[in-house]
């Protein structure tokens, strides 16, 4: 594999700046999904919520690393790759409501968030269902010569999938920019990923002469750094890659599963929490950089808080759509 | 004056023909699907569009229909206007997450933001010694899902008007052509039109019976209204075109005035498209009926291979011209 001549120059030459904001949205995306526990636990909730909590370097590093034009496709566990790629807490609280506010005026849901303006090609909930959209983003960009980068984000339980392989291999065969991005949180809803998956994960990448490569999901500036290599690479012309990022779901699969002894242990769930926790880890090292001082961390997480809790209140106070609304939408 | 000698053409001419004008219009066109550059697919239908428009816009697929189903749906999302092509329509059963619950619900899913501008053109129809898997007419599992629309050329000049409308649809429409019908020949004008979706065409008018219609069961129709001629009974003959949308009024304003009807449709008659006509006859005309609304498509079997169980799976002429005689000799 080639790696990019300017990857170590994209790493080193973040700001402070940057790095804070990567901090930000991290911890927004953490104090975002806490929100949604009390939501449900409150019953305000409708529905289903898969939480992204423990994640939250993987969606931060990955578009950290596109542009503002670039596509993403998400799934059913992808408030955290939404809010990372642009979406307000607000409009997103709201949709999780069913409220007209939201981004899908409240017709989508927790899984279905999408945003045009933000390059969100749509939250899915057909496991590894929006393979094809992604690669389709990147067929347009190379069609329309935009120079625009498409990333699929998916759990490892899409690999059981027949649409991931088909795609991929259209997306070397054409030279396609879209990067693939397996989020190991090591289990299938409730099955260890091992009872599942036989061979090698990046193997599957490497068959079809996509470059795939591993990365620490909870190092937010390793994953930042390998997703930018791999991004230019794309826009470059280069073609696909596929890069499994080794994390972890802190929650249940969804905010129901409180008993999870019969499939993963406490201690396992302690010890991700405790020694490999994405937010403290980027903390540690912010302060020992001294990029930032306790007391700022404090600050963030204060102001972020109060943030979440009044996008809470914007969206619990929304109307619902008119029922009128219920047959608009369907044909363009 | 006299009038200049209308142009005829193939039914596969004329989709040929749709496509290179639209592709001619509008650079974002492209087709994608197995074998439909060079080879110009297996039934030659878009024999010689590679040589204008190129590799790059006549795109040869593997053999991967939800793989590149599923990436129209995306390039149909981002600026794209892929024309994919299902070679036999018994393959859209790989495609369906991509059509039902990707290219189907994305535009009512995120609320009106995103859209899907694709066309799926794909076959229907048996007869062509091709046996279970190469034979079926599935039309009706589309139309049975919000947010498709579904289309069914009779003719060439229909073929080739609709096919135009249906690219330039912002959604996702599915396109069915009955490849026993590839070398009808008929007229096509040679200046610029659209047909538009929703809109049934009369192809026969009649006052005794009317027989909805629908692809290949249109020239079945057209069959049978002859014989019945000659036995002294006018039959209508209604071609919906679009399963959906579906124009209802057409359809139920010809029973009102015949007071009989046969619906004919070669998906399998069990829940599909037959049935749904039936209905929509039912309830807007039952008071002008007199006599039950009739139902006649594919037998309820997988399409056997051998030549004469195949032919007798499906309605003829004179089938068709036996049931519109004894529903009309009843009152």
């Amino acid at each position: 594999m080639t790696i990019a001549a300017g990857s170590s120059e994209t790493q080193t030459a973040l700001g402070v700046q940057q790095w804070m904001g990567m901090y930000r949205q991290m911890l927004s995306i953490r104090l975002f999904e806490e929100q949604v526990n009390e939501l449900y636990k409150r019953a305000l909730m409708p529905g289903l919520a898969h939480l992204y909590s423990g994640e939250e370097a993987v969606a931060v590093g990955i578009c950290e690393a596109l542009r503002g034009d670039d596509y993403i496709t998400s799934t059913h566990r992808g408030h955290g790759h939404c809010l990372a790629k642009g979406a307000t807490p607000d409009r997103m609280f709201a949709e999780l409501l069913g409220k007209e506010a939201g981004y899908c005026r409240g017709k989508g849901g927790s899984m279905h968030i999408a945003d045009p303006k933000t390059g969100n090609l749509g939250a899915n909930a057909i496991v590894g269902g929006s393979a094809g959209i992604a690669t389709g983003a990147a067929f347009s960009a190379k069609q329309l010569k935009t120079g625009q980068v498409a990333v699929c984000f998916f759990g490892e339980g899409a690999l059981g999938q027949g649409l991931f392989y088909e795609v991929m291999n259209l997306a070397q065969l054409w030279k396609l920019p879209v990067i693939y991005v397996c989020e190991n949180n090591l289990y299938n809803e409730y099955t260890h990923y091992t009872e599942t998956t036989a061979g090698d994960i990046l193997a599957r990448g490497t068959a079809f002469g996509l470059h795939a490569e591993s990365v620490d999901g909870q190092d937010v500036r390793a994953v930042h750094a390998t997703a930018a290599r791999l991004v230019e690479r794309a826009r470059r012309g280069e073609g696909p890659a596929l890069l499994m990022c080794k994390t972890y779901r802190y929650t249940g699969h969804h905010v129901g599963d409180i008993s999870r002894e019969y499939y993963r242990s406490k201690q396992e769930e302690q010890h991700w929490m405790g020694e490999r926790d994405p937010i403290k880890l980027f903390a540690g090292w912010l302060l020992e950089q001294k990029h930032a001082e306790k007391a700022q961390l404090e600050g963030i997480y204060a102001e972020i808080e109060t943030q979440m809790k009044k996008a809470v209140e914007f969206a619990v106070a929304a109307p619902y759509p008119g029922l009128d609304q219920v047959e608009q939408d369907i044909y363009a | 004056m006299p009038e200049a000698a209308v142009r005829e053409l193939t039914f596969a001419q004329a989709i040929k023909e749709a496509l290179a004008e639209e592709m001619r219009r509008d650079p974002k066109v492209c087709i994608l699907g197995e074998d439909v550059a060079e080879a110009g697919t297996p039934f030659k239908v878009l024999s010689g569009l590679v040589e204008e428009f190129g590799t790059e816009r006549v795109i040869d697929t593997p053999i991967s229909e939800a793989g590149f189903t599923g990436l129209a749906v995306g390039a149909a999302m981002t600026g794209v206007r892929p024309v994919v092509d299902i070679m036999f329509g018994d393959f859209i059963t790989l495609t369906m997450d991509q059509m039902v619950n990707q290219a189907a619900k994305v535009h009512y899913m995120s609320g009106g933001t995103w859209k899907v501008p694709m066309v799926m053109r794909t076959t229907l129809g048996a007869a062509r010694r091709s046996a279970a898997q190469h034979s079926q007419s599935l039309h009706a599992w589309f139309s049975h899902v919000p947010g498709l629309k579904v289309v069914l050329p009779s003719t060439p000049y229909d073929a080739k008007g609709l096919l135009k409308t249906a690219i330039r649809d912002e959604n996702p429409v599915v396109f069915f052509e009955d490849k026993m019908m590839y070398k009808l020949k008929g007229p096509v004008p040679a200046e610029e039109y659209t047909i538009p979706l929703g809109l049934a065409d009369v192809k026969r008018v009649g006052r005794d019976i009317t027989l909805v219609a629908t692809s290949s069961m249109v020239q079945v129709a057209l069959g049978a209204a002859k014989l019945l001629e000659e036995a002294g009974i006018s039959a209508e003959v209604v071609d919906p075109r679009t399963t959906w949308p579906l124009d209802e009024k057409t359809i139920v304003e010809s029973v009102k005035k015949t007071s009989r009807a046969i619906v004919m449709d070669e998906g399998y008659g069990r829940y599909g498209v037959a049935a749904e006509i039936a209905a929509v006859i039912a309830e807007g005309a039952f008071y002008q009926l007199d006599g039950p609304v009739k139902r006649m498509g594919a037998m309820h079997v997988p399409i056997p291979f051998s030549p004469p169980l195949e032919d007798a799976t499906l309605p003829t002429d004179r089938t068709v011209f036996e049931a519109a005689r004894a529903l009309c000799s009843r009152s």
